[in-house]
């Protein structure tokens, strides 16, 4: 089966860790068009890490199958910045294991730093950067292996509000400028409206994707004034279904 | 709940990149530079020490507590080492014995790594061979010299039989404790990122556990040295040239009390020495790079 550069087609993946052990993932099918932005939102134990582990290939599902065009890449909470290397070498490393040849790899580094607006920190090492500078840098490392989707595992939690804020900004920014896939998986409805196209609200143990929202909004719709009260609008109803979700699981 | 502004949108990339900007400076840790005068501190402070324990060994003299041929001066042991180094000795056995150990520690280094690498990712391996290798470094490797004695006669073959026993498992055990301290984060990065084989081993493994290895290394380097010096004392022969084991047995067989002493400080002194010139500053950029340092 060919598929087009950065989709993602999920086919009924059920994960259960042993044959005996609980079902963590129940028949989720998923299907993400090139250069989408999807995010999967549900409360702790809905799978959502786990299947976003198993889009990257760390993880073999039961049953089910995930069909995509290359091996994505995959950004987590921590930015794992290698602490040995500058963040020039971080973003080198990951070229180098891509394949680029040793030449092309320094220009493209100090492009892709150019690219989050770190082209001045190429001698920094990791320990030297704020926690928004190294995410930054794992972006940059992340589109630095040349994948067309990008697997984003609640990259901003545990970054201040204000950092948060612009790193929303700057990934929308990357988004557009690269045309990359990506899916983002995260606790915050807000995050999750504002972000992405498509939103689905996922179901805790076993976990399925019980609901779908579609945002659609373009570019220019996003920056109208009356953006922001749809967006409260949507996140307040995803808040709601989610909050139901966890109700259910009440003793 | 996150306040309303956070949904306004900046007016443009430009305004992005100069709050970030602005943001950044706020949020980097300023680094701080180390004043010379600490730098020379540190150089000089362990003369300090030395300045008063040959203080104190003098008053003993002074005080004529015990014979010469018991506790020689100060100036006897520097007398001593100074004919030493006119019968041109003390420099060859001084220049052998750092070669020996130097070479020795290379040798168990490339022995080694391999070893901790498979051990240390491998844990099947681990539970088989683990044990042998702690078991090893447990034993003082001077207990070989008898056999090696029998097995090789009084050749190199016996010194680096000792030396090796002495490091190879030492540095094993620092690499894979050193492997054992790899945040999972790290190692999962390396995945995603298509790190296999011997690249993931390469650009990965050795260098995230670098620290635990390098505590290795510096143990290697102290039981090779002094593996070496038991080695030179039990094998004496003419066959192997001087060392300063040699030395110091010789100060023994003569029954001159000072050249014991004078062999016994060439014998710290190489230690401090590299110590000092090869593993602080290594340690310290090591801790620097990846900002442990307190």
């Amino acid at each position: 089966m060919t598929i087009a550069q950065g989709a993602v087609e999920l086919t009924n993946i059920v994960k259960r860790f042993s044959v005996d052990s609980p079902i963590i993932l129940e028949n989720v099918s998923l299907s993400v068009k090139p250069g989408e932005f999807v995010s999967l939102v549900g409360a702790s134990g809905c799978g959502k890490s786990t299947l976003l582990n198993i889009i990257a290939g760390l993880e073999t599902t039961t049953t089910g199958s995930v069909v995509l065009d290359g091996p994505p890449t995959l950004m987590f909470q921590e930015p794992a910045l290698m602490p040995w290397l500058t963040a020039g070498k971080n973003i080198e490393l990951a070229l180098e294991l891509s394949g680029v040849p040793r030449k092309a790899r320094k220009p493209r580094a100090q492009e892709l730093l150019e690219l989050v607006h770190l082209e001045r920190s190429y001698k920094q090492r990791p320990h030297e950067l704020s926690g928004g500078m190294r995410q930054r840098v794992a972006i940059a490392r992340a589109l630095a292996q040349g994948r067309s989707v990008l697997l984003m595992d609640e990259p901003f939690a545990a970054l201040d509000a204000i950092t948060r804020d612009f790193l929303h900004e700057e990934i929308t920014r990357i988004w557009k400028e690269t045309g990359i896939t990506i899916i983002f998986v995260t606790h915050n409805v807000r995050e999750a409206v504002r972000l992405s196209q498509r939103v689905l609200l996922m179901s805790s143990r076993p976990g399925r994707i019980i609901r779908e929202w579609d945002i659609g909004a373009e570019e220019p719709w996003r920056t109208d004034s009356t953006y922001s009260s749809y967006v409260s609008e949507l996140a307040n109803e995803i808040t709601n279904n989610l909050r139901e979700e966890i109700v259910r699981h009440a003793v | 709940m996150p306040s309303e502004t956070e949904f306004q949108s900046s007016s443009g990339v430009t305004d992005l990149k100069r709050l970030e900007s602005g943001l950044d400076a706020l949020e980097t840790p300023r680094s701080e530079k180390r004043s010379i005068g600490a730098f020379l501190f540190t150089l000089v402070s362990p003369l300090i020490a030395i300045a008063a324990i040959l203080i104190i060994w003098q008053i003993i003299i002074w005080l004529q507590w015990q014979p010469n041929y018991i506790i020689p001066a100060p100036s006897e042991v520097w007398t001593a080492l100074g004919e030493q180094a006119k019968a041109d000795i003390l420099w060859q056995a001084t220049f052998n014995s750092i070669q020996r150990a130097a070479k020795g520690f290379v040798l168990a280094l490339i022995i080694a790594t391999p070893i901790g690498v498979a051990l240390g990712l491998n844990k099947p391996l681990r539970s088989i061979f683990g044990p042998i290798l702690t078991g090893l470094q447990q034993l003082p490797s001077v207990a070989w010299v008898p056999a090696a004695i029998i097995w090789f006669g009084l050749s190199d073959a016996t010194i680096y039989t000792v030396v090796l026993l002495g490091a190879v498992p030492s540095i094993a055990n620092g690499l894979i404790a050193g492997i054992d301290q790899i945040p999972s984060i790290i190692l999962r990065a390396g995945q995603v990122m298509g790190a296999k084989g011997f690249a993931r081993v390469r650009h990965i493994v050795l260098p995230a556990a670098w620290p635990g290895y390098l505590a290795g290394l510096e143990q290697g380097w102290a039981f090779a040295w002094r593996s070496l010096m038991a080695a030179e004392l039990i094998a004496v022969s003419p066959a192997l040239g001087p060392g300063l084991g040699q030395m110091l047995d010789n100060g023994r067989s003569l029954g001159n009390m000072a050249l014991i002493i004078g062999s016994i400080f060439m014998i710290l002194a190489v230690g401090v020495l590299v110590e000092r010139v090869v593993f602080a500053p290594l340690r310290r950029r090591t801790l620097t790079n990846r900002g442990l340092l307190r």
